[in-house]
């Protein structure tokens, strides 16, 4: 399923390969001794039914090598080219990105497995938000309200979770909120017809507005309100004792599970069943899903309000399965983040799931050279997601194509 | 002869009171105070109280009075106590007067930056293009502001602050002018790339404030870059009563607001602007280049949200912290639907949610209702002017048969 991409894009690309390759060595050579060795380590905890010793590489020679790598590939791809160009420009970032930690733990060990399993926890809420915006937009309907939808189910599931001290109606209350507030979205935008990034930005000011007013009226006074019960950590048998993949993917709360699973069924609901096609047909001609007997209203509806109930889910996970309570504003724009990550994946659901992992990844990298005392202000590596995001979106890398429809009203004639 | 009549017309309309263009915002204001005021009886513990302890009737004399405490205290804090303004006039007492008249100066204070930014959402709405980065712009041009600010010395002030301001107009167009040209070459949605360029900016702005960042304050632990020098203050109202932080600020926003209305109205670039918002096609057909006028209007609203930035520096705070600002970006949008997108509707709109703010801090201090109140009336206030046919229904209001004048921002992420 490789795009056809034009000669002078291909050539580019083939520059830019070789440009990171000499890019590895301008960067990151001149401070590096000739001694220096990086230290990988992959065991996180004693669970693994093997355990992998660390492996010890000589920074400089790590440099040379992937510097070298990524030059050859781009010399290929200038004689001969690739057929698959974006899958190796994969790999030559994953390489950049390899030689970045060779020389930002020089001297030091780092732990390989520990930075993936905090960039998946990190990921986690991205990916529902862009679960979230994948349901919607595909029916045609923009939601950039996801960030408010959050905000609500945060709040639903601190306050519920702490009165019923269970975290069971806590998540519910979440997922009642999430829905509450998409199926407001989907009354402004498909009943009212108001344009729909209006009807997020008020959701949006209308869920900061609620949660900010009855969490200073209540939780603040009464701590105890505050207080919810969390999701415990299940290691899965077998799984969970794989070394790396068992850490990384096979022990956490249910709520992570959740979200993986979700991932996958949202990709099969969505290009293998009937409600599928329908949501797609929606989404890119509704004239003519109409014309075939469709419910286009209907199929809307559903869309965006469950598309709101997941968004809630990602408010309680924020909640429920990691900081045990609500902070105004708690959700730090992840919900927007989340929307970028579902432009960036082309508006699948594994494509968001990458995107997300990738922006978890940065951030979860900028917490690591902060312990490694790495000279690179962190808020630059913070600032990587959104850059990509506009790169993405301005058609320099891939084309983004969203549904048709995408935004429009529809009429009944 | 029939141009100078549609012109003629067209500033009449500008001017007279349409009470029916009226009365959905009007009404939606007053639905959200409404609302607002069943919210603060429902939250409130005594109201309970006072059911339980004297029945149904205690317990609504018991919320009355308590929606009356707060939004008393929300009049007060936004207009000045009637009662103090008027001792003061009668004995002529000068200080007294200035004292009564200081939550509507505080009123003013806040609602400049919001006529800036949302003038910078207005000039955005009737080109077609939805800014919603007036907050990164604002940040950016806070940046360039405070710089020149401080780093400029024994300069005299004639020269120095409109240095100061014209950077932060600079900096916020320049942010506001890359999403444009974005949307102009690739067609990448303006509204994705300026919440990214929101946070890009946040980030970049910690960065330079950090302690110990390229903009910091050298002796300082805290995040805030170095006071701006005295030559680069926009200067009081009131200088003997420092307490008093209204300044001209103000006056240069309706500056602002006079020219938004003339370059919309009055020029050929706004004529552009105008016919791209509402048809690129039909613009084009009509020799009008849309990419330079898409990356112009970008640019004009990033500048006007700028000087949000650099009024606020310049005339309050004469120096920049790390994240000063939150949430004028949306309340921007929000002042821009108001408002209708028109210079004076958002002049209006601004006033309101000045009042809004100014006095919700007072309230906050009386009556004890959180501030975020002030964020539930605006986001209802959108949801109602957004969605007038609630309104309409609500109030048996009559239907209008012809379609508002409006303007579709949503064409999808990627596409023109």
């Amino acid at each position: 399923m490789h795009e056809e991409i034009s000669i002078r894009k291909a050539r580019a690309l083939g520059i830019a390969f070789i440009i990171f390759g000499f890019a590895v060595l301008a960067l990151f050579l001149p401070g590096t001794a000739a001694d220096q060795t990086t230290t990988f380590t992959f065991n996180l905890s004693s669970s693994e039914a093997i355990e992998i010793p660390p492996l010890t590489v000589g920074t400089r020679m790590a440099l040379y090598f992937t510097a070298l790598l990524s030059v050859a590939l781009g010399m290929w791809q200038l004689a001969k080219g690739f057929k698959r160009v974006y899958l190796v420009l994969t790999f030559v970032s994953l390489l950049f990105v390899l030689a970045f930690l060779a020389w930002a733990a020089k001297g030091k060990s780092m732990n390989l497995t520990g930075m993936l399993q905090s960039t998946l926890l990190r990921a986690i809420p991205i990916t529902l938000a862009g679960l979230s915006g994948v349901l919607c937009e595909r029916s045609a309907v923009i939601n950039i309200g996801i960030e408010g939808m959050m905000l609500a189910g945060a709040f639903v599931s601190a306050l519920v979770g702490s009165v019923t001290q269970s975290y069971w109606w806590g998540l519910l209350a979440a997922l009642l909120a999430g829905g509450l507030f998409g199926a407001l979205l989907a009354v402004l935008a498909i009943r009212y017809k108001v344009d729909q990034i209006i009807a997020g930005t008020a959701i949006n000011i209308l869920a900061t507005g609620l949660t900010s007013y009855f969490s200073s009226r209540y939780l603040q006074v009464h701590q105890e309100l505050n207080h919810p019960p969390t999701f415990q950590p299940i290691s899965i048998p077998l799984l969970g004792n794989i070394p790396i993949l068992g850490p990384i993917f096979f022990n956490h709360t249910l709520l992570v599970y959740v979200t993986l699973i979700l991932v996958v069924l949202i990709h099969i609901i969505l290009f293998y069943t009937r409600w599928g096609l329908r949501t797609r047909a929606v989404g890119e001609h509704p004239r003519a899903a109409d014309t075939l007997g469709i419910n286009v209203f209907k199929v809307r509806y559903v869309n965006v309000i469950a598309g709101g109930i997941v968004a809630g889910l990602g408010g309680a996970y924020l909640v429920l399965s990691s900081v045990a309570r609500f902070d105004e504003l708690m959700t730090a724009g992840k919900g927007f983040i989340g929307l970028a990550a579902m432009i960036f994946g082309k508006w699948t659901p594994f494509g968001a799931f990458g995107a997300s992992m990738i922006f978890g990844f940065a951030d979860s990298l900028q917490t690591k050279l902060a312990i490694l005392s790495v000279p690179i202000p962190s808020q630059f590596l913070l600032m990587a997601p959104y850059l990509v995001t506009m790169i993405v979106l301005a058609g320099v890398v891939g084309q983004a194509n969203p549904p048709a429809a995408d935004g429009q009203p529809y009429e009944k004639e | 002869m029939t141009q100078e009549k549609e012109k003629d017309k067209k500033e009449k309309r500008i001017l007279k009171i349409n009470w029916q263009a009226m009365a959905v915002p009007l009404l939606a204001i007053f639905t959200a105070l409404v609302l607002g005021a069943l919210i603060i009886a429902f939250t409130d513990e005594t109201v309970y109280a006072a059911f339980r302890e004297s029945g149904f009737f205690g317990g609504i004399g018991r919320a009355v009075e308590v929606i009356r405490i707060a939004y008393g205290a929300l009049f007060i804090g936004a207009f000045g106590d009637p009662k103090l303004l008027w001792e003061a006039i009668v004995h002529g007492d000068g200080e007294a007067f200035t004292q009564a008249i200081y939550p509507f100066t505080e009123t003013l204070r806040v609602t400049t930056p919001y006529i800036f930014a949302g003038l910078a959402v207005a000039l955005g709405f009737q080109g077609g293009l939805f800014n919603i980065g007036a907050e990164g712009q604002y940040f950016i041009a806070g940046l360039a502001t405070v710089f020149v600010g401080y780093s400029l010395k024994g300069v005299p002030a004639i020269i120095h602050l409109p240095l100061a301001l014209l950077a932060g107009i600079a900096g916020g167009a320049f942010w506001g002018a890359i999403p444009g040209y974005l949307k102009a070459k690739t067609g990448a949605h303006e509204v994705i790339n300026t919440i990214m360029m929101n946070y890009i900016a946040f980030r970049f702005a910690e960065f330079m404030l950090d302690v110990g960042g390229p903009m910091a304050r050298p002796d300082s632990f805290r995040p805030v870059s170095p006071e701006i020098e005295p030559s680069a203050y926009l200067p009081q109202f009131f200088p003997s009563n420092s307490a008093i932080r209204f300044n001209w600020g103000f006056f240069l926003a309706l500056a602002a607001a006079a020219f938004v209305g003339w370059l919309l109205y009055k020029t050929t670039l706004g004529y552009e602007i105008r016919t791209v918002g509402q048809n690129p096609h039909a613009a084009r057909y009509a020799g009008i280049s849309v990419p330079k006028t898409i990356i112009l209007t970008m640019a004009i609203s990033g500048g006007l949200a700028g000087l949000a930035g650099a009024t606020d520096i310049l005339g309050v705070l004469h120096f920049m912290p790390n994240a000063f600002a939150s949430g004028y970006g949306f309340d921007a949008i929000a002042l821009a639907l108001l408002g209708k997108s028109n210079p004076v509707g958002v002049v209006l709109a601004s006033l309101l949610f000045g009042a809004l703010r100014a006095g919700a801090r007072y309230m906050q201090g009386i009556a004890h209702i959180p501030l975020d109140i002030t964020s539930i009336l605006q986001g209802v206030i959108i949801v109602f002017i957004a969605a007038p046919e609630i309104i309409q229904t609500l109030y048996r209001l009559k239907q209008k048969i012809e379609g508002e004048e409006g303007v579709v921002f949503t064409r999808g992420w990627g596409q023109m």
